[in-house]
């Protein structure tokens, strides 16, 4: 039976985590994420969900707990924020290149130094390289639908890769919102049993990883990256499916917005698409031809859809909850990287916010959508990021 | 290729180990007392118990350690050089 | 009680591995899977066991191996356990398989960690008193005055007791062992797979590349070890300590060999003076003053 839950997204991704039928989860608490493994050590010990949950002693061992349980062929589910993500890195390099279909939940929270427990991309955006599957979520709802999602992809064979849900800590993991628990069997339906690429077993022994040469490192790195290709074109397959089965969907890779026409596209991730909205319902009660298009999947990047987005535009605005110090925002960065071989190109405008989280709402991404319109007048963009709302 | 790298159990897996050898191992099988504990020692598994509980050395495999002239109670077995 | 000559002939560990001549856990190993036979899981974290199986696409190993970080073998157990609970096959055994660096170093967290959650599996250290695999740097059980390349003039600190420290986890089994008593640790090994809980061996191996001595004299060493007192073989067991043959009769220090003719047989205590050979002996009758209180259960 389906039910509606009025909870936060951290709650949410525990009844995920119970939907799924995760049989391992293995976590260690840190703001603000801790609620999201108190929801399943609740679940487990009631025997709602029929799973271990092995409390380990540093986000380190939680990740290598989920590496050990999917490589001995059961289905886990771990979650985390910002340090903790940072603590597990070498292990988000281990899972994915065992191929091993792990869900982790990530509740975005700034990076220190200085101590921060509010909410941006510096955690997420920081592991972009680790070879895991990266989803940004806009409300709780997706959360919940996203994870699911997440597991049928990630155990398809030709895809077998870690992937995280990422949610803003706050915004999204502590407000309550209502969300739709579908019916168990039809999830079941949807969400076969666990299955992946190998396993540890006695009767087909195998070492698991042991010294690979120069003559063989450069295959395997190859079969990741056709894997991301793979999942790039299965994402918005299998969100249309869960958008038929279940009345819930998310455009694939990039949740548009009134994109068809416009002239200025705004760029971003997250819960920040949801302001973006209301902005452009706004200018274009002014008359001003704006869309909204939220970067749904960061890895694989979309690449070909971001193409299709700048065939019309004269101009797309990135708003960047993170900065990658060095160089610019990696949204700006990567959107430029997708549009370097299109002849026709819009100009390009960086902007960084909401850091550290400090509120991003569609007034200011108004404010964002008029400075790049009259940059579109000029013709040239005045500068290539700028840093929004900061003290002078 | 397995899509992450497998590798299943293989004799040999450096190869013929015996070509690392500088001394060999020689059993003089008149003094064995077939008390196995050269078999047990060799840290390459490289001698073999045969049905009497004699050893066996493969020489393919054994690296020259020493470990089994070493231990052998009454020193039947002696190291000897290998020829070029 | 087994004989060696009970011991079954299958090897697990096959012939033309990687292992330097005259390797210590080599040996350890072997004694492992003639314990436990192959119905194991075993987790390998960074350590000389890495790089024994050789390279991909082939194993030297015959029973299914997951090879892990560094730090994670007792949290990568713990998952594993969990799996196979979660499965019904909780006959398979799960054994951690680390270097000492591995555990009593950058592993100690993970494996504490496994411990305290009482993870259903044999954690095994084989201890060859360095880093073998990057080149033997000193580890925290390297010992007093040992030459290692990041202690060319001898180590100025003492080891770490990793058993008692696990013992300290009041977990249900701690042990020693040392290679050179095969029965000895074969019959640990089985003991330990019959007991539920997180169970810890720590097995002393003796390594010629980084000890320093004839390849041949590995098993002599391992046993000079037992005799000098200087590694002691005993178990703990719900708490309860034991001494095993021979160190049982070693309480008595007439019986016990001076740990010079040890530390003689080693290159890497070759710049010992003699003033530091008399404080390694009288650490080691500290060391068994303590075990005899231990064993008369004066204290825990």
């Amino acid at each position: 039976m389906a039910q509606i839950v009025i909870d936060t997204a951290n709650h949410i991704a525990g009844y995920a985590a119970k939907a799924a039928r995760v049989k391992v989860v293995a976590a260690y608490p840190i703001t603000p994420q801790t609620t999201v493994v108190e929801k399943i050590a609740e679940f487990v010990e009631s025997g709602e969900m029929d799973a271990e949950y092995i409390r380990v002693e540093s986000e380190h061992s939680a990740m290598a707990a989920c590496i050990g349980a999917a490589a001995a062929g059961v289905r886990t589910f771990t979650a985390t924020s910002a340090h903790g993500l940072a603590l597990m890195h070498e292990a988000l390099h281990w899972a994915s290149g065992s191929r091993l279909p792990i869900v982790m939940a990530v509740v975005n929270r700034a990076m220190g130094a200085p101590w921060s427990i509010w909410p941006d991309f510096s955690d997420s955006l920081s592991q972009r390289d680790t070879g895991w599957i990266q989803f940004y979520c806009a409300d709780n709802q997706e959360v919940f639908d996203t994870i699911i999602q997440a597991y049928r992809l990630c155990e398809d064979e030709r895809v077998f890769l870690p992937a995280m849900v990422c949610l803003e800590g706050f915004i999204l993991s502590h407000t309550y919102m209502p969300v739709k628990i579908h019916d168990q069997e039809e999830i079941d339906a949807f969400l076969p049993p666990y299955k992946s690429g190998w396993i540890l077993d006695v009767n087909n022994p195998f070492s698991h990883a042991n010294l690979v040469s120069p003559e063989w490192y450069m295959e395997f790195r190859y079969m990741i990256q056709e894997a991301m290709e793979n999942a790039k074109r299965l994402i918005p397959e299998i969100d249309k499916e869960y958008g038929r089965r279940f009345g819930f969907q998310y455009g694939g890779l990039i949740d548009k917005y009134k994109c068809e026409d416009a002239d200025l596209i705004i760029c971003t991730m997250g819960t920040m698409g949801c302001e973006a909205k209301i902005a452009v319902d706004n200018l274009r009660r002014e008359g001003l031809k704006v869309g909204a298009a939220r970067i749904r999947v960061y890895r694989p990047f979309p690449v070909e859809e971001v193409r299709k987005l700048a065939e019309q535009a004269s101009v797309i605005a990135t708003i960047d909850r993170h900065i990658s110090f060095g160089m610019e925002g990696f949204l700006a960065s990567e959107i430029k990287a997708s549009l370097y071989h299109v002849e026709d190109k819009p100009l390009l405008a960086g902007f960084i916010a909401g850091l550290g989280g400090r509120d991003v709402t569609f007034k200011t991404i108004e404010e964002i959508a008029k400075k790049s319109l009259k940059w579109m007048e000029m013709g040239r963009v005045g500068k290539e990021t700028v840093w929004v709302d900061l003290r002078e | 290729m397995p899509i992450t790298p497998i590798s299943y159990p293989t004799l040999g897996s450096m190869g013929k180990t015996g070509s690392w050898r500088t001394f060999r191992p020689v059993i003089d099988y008149s003094k064995c007392t077939k008390c196995t504990l050269c078999w047990v020692y060799c840290p390459d598994a490289a001698i073999t118990r045969r049905e009497d509980d004699s050893p066996e050395i493969d020489y393919d495999y054994c690296k020259g350690c020493g470990i089994c002239a070493n231990e052998c109670p009454v020193k039947a077995i002696t190291m000897q050089r290998e020829e070029e | 009680m087994v004989t060696i000559k009970e011991f079954p002939k299958e090897e697990y560990l096959l012939k033309g591995h990687a292992a330097c001549a005259g390797c210590g856990p080599s040996i350890a190993l072997r004694l492992l899977f003639k314990a436990l036979g192959n119905k194991v899981i075993m987790v390998v974290p960074a350590c000389c066991t890495t790089v024994i199986q050789g390279p991909y696409p082939y194993t030297s190993f015959a029973v299914p191996l997951q090879n892990m970080l560094f730090e994670a073998t007792g949290a990568t157990c713990s998952g594993i356990a969990a799996a196979l609970k979660i499965r019904g096959l909780e006959d398979i055994t799960v054994v951690g398989w680390a270097g000492d660096g591995g555990t009593v170093d950058i592993g100690i967290q993970a494996l504490s960690g496994a411990a305290e959650r009482e993870t259903n599996f044999i954690y095994i250290c084989y201890d060859n008193e360095a880093y073998g695999n990057t080149g033997l740097q000193r580890s925290g059980a390297t010992p007093y005055g040992a030459w290692t390349t990041t202690t060319p003039t001898g180590k100025k600190e003492r080891k770490k007791n990793m058993p008692l420290i696990m013992a300290a986890h009041k977990i249900p089994y701690v042990a020693t062992a040392c290679p050179s008593y095969p029965v000895d640790f074969v019959n640990k090994l089985r003991k330990a797979r019959e007991i539920k809980g997180t169970k810890y061996i720590h097995v002393l191996a003796p390594c010629p590349t980084g000890w320093r001595y004839d390849t041949s004299k590995t098993v002599e060493i391992g046993r000079l070890a037992v005799q000098t007192g200087i590694w002691a073989l005993y178990e703990i067991e719900y708490g309860r300590f034991r001494l095993n043959p021979p160190s049982d009769r070693l309480i008595d220090k007439s019986k016990r060999k001076p740990v010079r003719e040890y530390l003689a047989m080693q290159e890497r205590f070759r710049h010992l003076t003699e003033a530091d050979i008399e404080k390694i002996q009288q650490w080691v009758d500290e060391d068994w003053e303590y075990y005899q209180k231990l064993a008369s259960n004066e204290c825990v």
